[in-house]
């Protein structure tokens, strides 16, 4: 289970139709829980795939490492990563799996279609390493309290 | 030195998210890292003891790859030592 925020929710999808055609990524900040992750904060990130940005997306190492020692001031750790797959389906592929070596993290995609957002799907990466690691479907639970609390 | 392990490798730090080791350069560091958590070696290197291509370990802000001493630079106490595994992907078309 991933839970985060109404609000976070829709800022990771508004991310991906402002980069569309190129796609968008970023870091989810927050705690895992025996429930599964939970998001506290959404983190943009820029895509260092300028050479194919359409359907490939990077996260510089030096960006990682700053939004690491940002999320241990406030107590919260790395819990997921999202990406956009711009006219492409919200599910993994090849690449992202290859290239997926976060065990225990959700990966969430975002269908961009034609600059709209359409389904958003996490992956929760399992396993104990390369060797035995897989993606696994994962609900999302989005929180609605904070709209509530304001209205 | 502090060495800030990052979330899928703590299951081998016995859940710490930093753990503080001896050393005079980061070859040092790591060593005694994988010398009192033996399961995390083969997370962080290959058979032949080179960095996996996706694990990233930066001392403060800078890539020991790019360091012109590598695993040999000297690092004191009051650094930090991050391994950060990569993160790329992207949609199956070309």
């Amino acid at each position: 289970m991933l839970k985060l925020s109404f609000a976070g929710y829709g800022a990771l999808r508004a991310h991906g139709e402002e980069t569309y055609p190129h796609e968008c990524c970023g870091v989810l900040l927050g705690n895992a829980t025996l429930d599964g992750n939970l998001v506290r904060e959404i983190v943009r990130a820029g895509n260092t795939r300028t050479d194919s940005a359409h359907n490939r997306y990077n996260i510089a190492p030096e960006e990682l490492v700053k939004i690491q020692r940002r999320g241990r001031k406030l107590g919260l750790d790395i819990v997921g990563f999202y990406h956009s797959h711009p006219d492409h389906p919200a599910q993994w592929s090849p690449t992202d799996f290859a290239e997926a070596h976060w065990v225990g993290c959700s990966y969430v995609i975002t269908a961009v279609a034609e600059g709209k957002a359409a389904v958003t799907n996490s992956f929760l990466l399992t396993g104990t390493g390369e060797e035995d690691k897989q993606f696994i479907d994962e609900p999302i639970e989005i929180e609605m309290q904070e709209e509530r609390g304001q209205a | 030195m502090n060495i800030h392990i990052p979330t899928p490798l703590r299951a081998f730090t016995g859940g710490q998210q930093t753990v503080s080791v001896p050393g005079a350069t980061v070859g040092d560091a790591l060593e005694q890292l994988t010398g009192a958590y033996p399961e995390l070696r083969q997370h962080l290197f290959m058979a032949d003891g080179k960095l996996r291509s996706f694990v990233n370990v930066y001392l403060n802000d800078d890539d020991i790859r790019y360091l012109p001493q590598k695993e040999a630079t000297p690092a004191e106490e009051s650094d930090e030592l991050t391994i950060i595994p990569s993160i790329a992907g992207g949609c199956c078309c070309l």
